[in-house]
């Protein structure tokens, strides 16, 4: 049964991320991206990660994409409807899309990505939340503190750009004026 | 291999429970847009609908032959796809909200001695899970606004897009507070933490207790994007925003959505600050829990209704100022708050 379901959302992303590169629409490309999305958080339920595949639809389906969507609507897609798709890169992107299937390929094979789980009991999952909680603050304190602070850099940086542009464009673009 | 019988009888009181709550959530927008015109009439001191059946209580049902019957048009150059989509896209969030809400308790059913609870789940990511998922809805509205290839239409979309994610922060932050004071991600714990007493609800947890439930309604208000956040869909100048060019059933899906966002709000505002189906105080006298919780959700969408018929619109700068500016600073200095109290 899980592996019945497993397979459905598996060949629904696939499907829908070779979709969201063919698509000749910019538009229609981020509607596959969010299918995407959207089959990747129903894999972490099936692995059991029910806190995983809430964030990921709640970051990257609920805020990232809508962000996206934001600045692809601004754009005028109608017109340019990306006539030439592989800009000239299409003997160097083969190369290096057979080179990753090689590699993962043999990763695979040679049983070096498949781990086997750890002990596990129904217990301990109904309180994933919980668990997880306690390692981010506890055992990975500091890589969690690092990569927090680099958001922050991240934010403070946007706010920055923005401020620049703002004092040499004397106004014309106000996010306001929507 | 035959699966055992118990397995069978859960299965099938799931798809029952979960056929119910669709149901109910399908023919709640008809009274509910009686309702709404009805209490418009009497805020604006007028009878409101009248004339077909008494007091106009059948005015929803010829609405909603109106629509059925009405051409479904798709505008020349839309994007055709997208154009169908996005009202389903805009209604399947709202009802996979109902996945996770509790309605009251488990009890027995009599006669057969089996336990039933009253929510299809409960997730111990309920919050996370209904935030998530509410979220998705505006994507109805980015996709229909854009695929209907109007001007007003995109700028609708636009303007959604630009008020979820601002609004959306707000939001989780006030629902940040709860769970930091219930203790518990699942909806049906936080209801249990504040059982007892009306002085042990949210909403009286002091001082920080009111100042989430007002970030919550004001996020809620926007989310579901009615007045005075309702700039999405603003009269005003945008004729009728991201569904100017839809009609007919497409139309309707999409009024069904922003109905159910309204009981969503209202719903999660029950269960969050004022105790779920807790009763207020101690009544000697059998009331079922559901009695309360129906009360005080309907309590709330009148609230919503009387904002709607009270309140003039913001502008859309005055939005992006109330969201930036005023709630997500109040919210993190409450979080600080909030954190203080429950360790003190």
């Amino acid at each position: 049964m899980e592996q019945l379901f497993f397979y459905i959302f598996a060949i629904t992303a696939v499907v829908a991320a070779i979709l969201v590169v063919s698509m000749r629409n910019a538009i229609h490309s981020a509607f596959f991206l969010i299918v995407c999305l959207l089959q990747v958080a129903a894999i972490f339920v099936l692995l059991r990660s029910p806190f995983l595949a809430a964030v990921q639809v709640f970051i990257y389906v609920g805020a990232v994409m809508v962000l996206f969507l934001f600045a692809v609507l601004v754009l005028d897609v109608g017109k340019e409807a990306f006539r030439e798709h592989m800009h000239s890169q299409s003997v160097p992107s083969l190369v290096m899309v057979a080179a990753l299937l090689v590699i993962m390929g043999f990763m695979m094979f040679s049983g070096k990505l498949t781990v086997p789980p750890g002990a596990y009991n129904e217990a301990a999952l109904a309180k994933n939340t919980e668990v997880i909680g306690r390692a981010v603050y506890t055992k990975f304190v500091f890589p969690f503190e690092v990569v927090s602070l680099l958001l922050l850099i991240a934010l403070i940086g946007a706010v920055v750009l923005v401020m620049r542009e703002r004092g040499k464009g004397a106004d014309r673009n106000k996010p306001e004026d929507i | 291999m035959m699966p055992d019988i118990s397995i069978i009888l859960e299965t099938l009181l799931i798809v029952v429970k979960a056929f119910i709550v669709t149901m109910v959530l399908f023919v709640m927008p008809l009274p509910l847009t009686w309702l709404e015109r009805k209490i418009a009439g009497h805020i604006q001191v007028r009878l409101g609908p009248w004339r077909v059946g008494p007091h106009g209580v059948l005015q929803p049902f010829a609405d909603m032959i109106k629509l059925i019957l009405k051409e479904d048009i798709l505008p020349y150059k839309a994007d055709r796809f997208l154009f169908v989509l996005a009202p389903v896209l805009s209604m399947v969030p709202a009802f996979a909200v109902y996945a996770a809400i509790p309605f009251g308790e488990s009890f027995k059913i009599p006669g057969i001695e089996r336990e039933m609870t009253l929510y299809l789940t409960d997730m111990n990511v309920g919050v996370l899970y209904i935030l998530a998922v509410s979220g998705l809805g505006v994507y109805g509205m980015i996709f229909g606004g854009w695929a209907s290839n109007s001007k007003y239409a995109l700028l609708g979309g636009l303007r959604s897009s630009a008020q979820m994610i601002s609004y959306e922060i707000a939001l989780s932050f006030a629902s940040i507070g709860v769970v930091m004071m219930a203790n518990s991600l699942s909806l049906v714990d936080i209801v249990k933490a504040q059982g007892g007493s009306l002085l042990n609800w949210n909403i009286f947890y002091l001082p920080v207790g009111p100042i989430w439930f007002a970030v919550f309604m004001i996020g809620g208000f926007a989310e579901s994007s009615r007045i005075p956040f309702d700039l999405p869909e603003d009269e005003g100048t945008l004729s009728s925003g991201f569904h100017t060019e839809y009609s007919g059933m497409k139309f309707a899906f999409f009024m069904l959505a922003e109905y159910i966002a309204m009981v969503t709000i209202s719903v999660l505002s029950v269960i969050m600050f004022f105790g779920g189906w807790n009763a207020p105080f101690n009544i000697p006298l059998p009331i079922p829990p559901i009695f309360w919780f129906v009360g005080k959700v309907a309590f709330f969408i009148y609230v919503f209704m009387w904002v709607r018929f009270t309140l003039p619109r913001y502008r859309y700068d005055q939005l992006m100022n109330i969201g930036w500016k005023i709630l997500i600073p109040v919210s993190l200095v409450n979080i600080l708050l909030t954190g203080f109290m429950r360790i003190g």
